[in-house]
């Protein structure tokens, strides 16, 4: 709340400075003969003043609001008792959170000392600090900033050049926030696997073809011996791909060619928008028709041919994924077919090419590349793909390509691994980051070839 | 093919007189009817009363066109921009069928045969009749599939030998043999545009049609090549008809024997090329001609 309040001040300070540049170059202008012998329009310098007026006191808040807490902590721990200082790192920790606890009037594990309390109230006392001296720190940088701005405003003064380049830092920065996010969450998947192939071989981790992730808690404990072979997780994935794919990339194709190449602009607009509903349904509704409704159909309809279905099967999560895919291949093949040039058509039709010679001899070929882009990407959403194969898909890992039995995915077992109470250390739970890493891989892999393959597409006719 | 000219035959349209614009219209920017000389001795494309309207009737694009287009002869088609040549080309070989809401209609007979007939086929009608675009539009295939796309649907080589005898004929015949035989399966689409354009033209001369439609083949072209497309036009001439739309009266002058001037949808006048650039007879032609609009 404290902080809302003080960046909507700034703004209004921001506001002013606009208002307060603009028509500060107006009135400077008119002694020169008219706002023509500015070198920006007004607007500019109304800008100017108001990102002098803005930027030094948003960075200052948000630099505060980093290492304020930092601070703050460090100032109360240095005065803790002295016996309390020395405590271990962990336990002392321990300590800080209580203090912190007992500051906002949460409940306080251990019991309350003097020493605590006087922490606590220390640890108010610096917030209360903080709080106002942000405040008075804030607002009286941004008014030094609009004196600075106000002296330099001339005619003279370059203020579109400089708004400009403010403007483009501070896309930069905010991409590179973007990216960094992004190589955080890899980096931190990337150390967790470090420590997880520490306890388990990366050679039994890929090549090993058992899957049971339990370690004993006691020495003496039964069958929990502890397996960390992926190839049956992938081996569930990769059967459980590709049926989804063999049943959307025919109907997703088809439906494609069809809206596009065939279908009269009214079946056009009813179809496209209610192939796209598909695509808005959550995956978990998908996850719980495969489950209760999908599931026992098959398992009813292999027992009439007198087959063994498994009422967990990875048919009917494949199948249903495959539903949920579909919308998105027919989008993606629908704009690439769009996007082939009329006159190439024209071109064939004035060989004497039918209709079903130029979609199939011409738009498909020219189309082409861009549909096998859009199936790999529909291939890596299958892969990451979780809620239907957690509901329908099973959890025990067969290593099979037999589509009626029961089989696990990476994305189910990272799911079980890091559901429930679980210690943080332990080979089950890292082997969730292992598993997730080399999903990251793979998937990455796919989206870059299949962004490349696109590309290379766009290239030919811009 | 033969209940088509029965329909003919019994609406007796070879007896009608094409019907003059101005007596259903009424005149339009001083058109009243066209003048000079609309036949032809020897006609391959007869066509009588031309309307064409764009948006189920909204925009009239052509308005009662009549003329003859005659054999081994270039036919060019000059007018400002909007005039209604292009739409008037695209009706020789239907290509305005795939125009949503564009309607033909009157009479357009190839040697005798009416193409807007129901019981035609525009797939034989269009391998009959090419077309080259203003834009190269090659296809995303090797040069040589692009030549042999045509051959090949209509089934017109028994085996590879005689296919890339067509080919090599048809790339020949465009001028364009020897820059790209030595790369036949390169991509047609890394040609420069003069040669794209002339891949074009050999793909359509592929399927041995008899009649060539040209929509401004040049307009994308620099005179270089536009000069070697007029050469191949004229070289063309001995065996195909042709009819050119074009932007420029020189290239008009140059390629054509016979020329038609469009204005708003009207043909103003066809004549003689010579005729036509000398002694225009239509105050509308004489001011085109002499660059006082358009």
């Amino acid at each position: 709340m404290q902080p809302l309040l003080l960046l909507i001040v700034i703004a209004g300070l921001m506001g002013f400075g606009y208002y307060f540049g603009r028509s500060r170059s107006v009135s400077m202008a008119e002694g020169f003969g008219g706002s023509n012998r500015l070198h920006s329009l007004p607007a500019y310098y109304g800008f100017y003043a108001a990102l002098w007026a803005g930027l030094p006191a948003l960075a200052l808040l948000v630099l505060w609001m980093f290492f304020q807490d930092t601070i703050i902590t460090w100032l109360v721990i240095g005065s803790l008792p002295a016996d309390l200082q020395d405590l271990p790192a962990e336990r002392l920790n321990l300590l800080v959170n209580d203090i912190k606890n007992l500051a906002t009037g949460n409940i306080v594990s251990s019991e309350i000392t003097a020493p605590i309390q006087a922490a606590a109230d220390r640890y108010n006392q610096l917030r209360e600090v903080a709080r106002t001296s942000i405040w008075t720190l804030a607002i009286s940088l941004a008014l030094i900033s609009l004196v600075i701005a106000r002296s330099r405003i001339s005619p003279q003064l370059r203020a579109r050049n400089y708004v400009e380049k403010t403007v483009i830092n501070v896309l930069v920065i905010f991409s590179t926030i973007a990216i960094l996010t992004t190589l955080g969450v890899v980096l931190s998947v990337f150390y967790e696997s470090l420590l997880f192939f520490r306890k388990v071989p990366v050679s039994e981790f890929l090549l090993g073809t058992e899957w049971s992730p339990q370690i004993a808690l006691r020495a003496d404990q039964v069958g929990a011996s502890g397996s960390f072979g992926s190839i049956p997780l992938f081996t569930g994935t990769l059967l459980v791909s590709a049926i989804a794919m063999v049943v959307a990339v025919p109907i997703g194709l088809m439906s494609a060619i069809y809206l596009s190449e065939y279908a009269g602009p009214r079946f056009r607009a009813v179809s496209k928008p209610l192939l796209e509903i598909l695509a808005g349904i959550p995956t978990v509704v998908y996850g719980f028709f495969a489950a209760l409704t999908m599931a026992p159909f098959i398992r009813s309809l292999g027992e009439s041919f007198g087959l063994e279905v498994a009422s967990e099967s990875a048919l009917a999560a494949g199948l249903v994924m495959g539903v949920m895919i579909i919308p998105f291949v027919s989008s993606l093949s629908d704009d690439v077919i769009n996007a082939v040039p009329q006159s190439l058509r024209e071109g064939s039709y004035a060989l004497g090419a039918t209709h079903s010679e130029t979609v199939k001899k011409v738009v498909f070929r020219a189309a082409l590349p861009g549909i096998v882009g859009g199936i790999l990407l529909a291939v890596s959403r299958a892969i990451g793909e979780t809620m239907i194969v957690v509901m329908a898909a099973g959890l025990s890992a067969n290593l099979t390509a037999n589509p009626l039995e029961s089989v696990t995915t990476v994305t189910v077992q990272i799911v079980t691994l890091l559901t429930g109470d679980q210690e943080f250390d332990s080979a089950k739970t890292l082997a969730a980051f292992a598993l997730g890493l080399s999903l990251f891989v793979i998937t990455l892999i796919l989206n870059v070839i299949a962004l490349h393959t696109v590309r290379k597409y766009r290239e030919q006719y811009d | 093919m033969t209940s088509v000219s029965t329909v003919i035959d019994s609406e007796n349209r070879d007896e009608i007189a094409p019907v003059s614009a101005g007596d259903r219209d009424g005149p339009q920017d001083g058109f009243k009817e066209t003048v000079g000389d609309i036949y032809h001795p020897r006609p391959r494309l007869t066509c009588r009363n031309v309307d064409v309207c764009y948006d189920n009737g909204a925009a009239h694009a052509i308005r009662n066109v009549s003329l003859d287009i005659g054999e081994m002869e270039v036919l060019a088609m000059i007018g400002p921009s909007g005039c209604g040549k292009s739409t008037f080309l695209r009706c020789l070989n239907r290509m305005n069928d795939t125009i949503d809401g564009c309607e033909v209609t009157g009479s357009i007979r190839l040697d005798g045969e009416e193409i807007y007939s129901k019981d035609l086929d525009v797939v034989p009608l269009r391998a009959r009749v090419g077309m080259v675009f203003q834009k190269p539009n090659p296809f995303p295939k090797s040069i040589y599939e692009n030549v042999a796309y045509g051959p090949r649907i209509h089934g017109l080589a028994a085996n590879k030998a005689e296919l890339d005898e067509v080919v090599e004929s048809s790339l020949k015949r465009a001028a364009l043999w020897g820059e790209v035989c030595d790369r036949l399966h390169q991509p047609g689409t890394g040609l420069s545009g003069g040669q794209q354009q002339r891949l074009c033209i050999a793909r359509a001369i592929a399927v041995s049609p008899e009649v060539i439609l040209m929509d401004e083949p040049c307009s994308a072209l620099d005179p270089i090549a536009t000069a070697k497309v007029e050469e191949l036009i004229d070289e063309l001439r001995k065996r195909y008809t042709i009819v050119i739309v074009t932007h420029s009266m020189q290239q008009a002058a140059r390629v054509s024997q016979r020329t038609a001037y469009f204005h708003l949808g009207n043909l103003v006048e066809m004549d003689e090329t010579d005729r036509i650039f000398t002694d225009p007879q239509h105050q509308l032609t004489e001011d085109y001609i002499t660059g006082r609009f358009g």
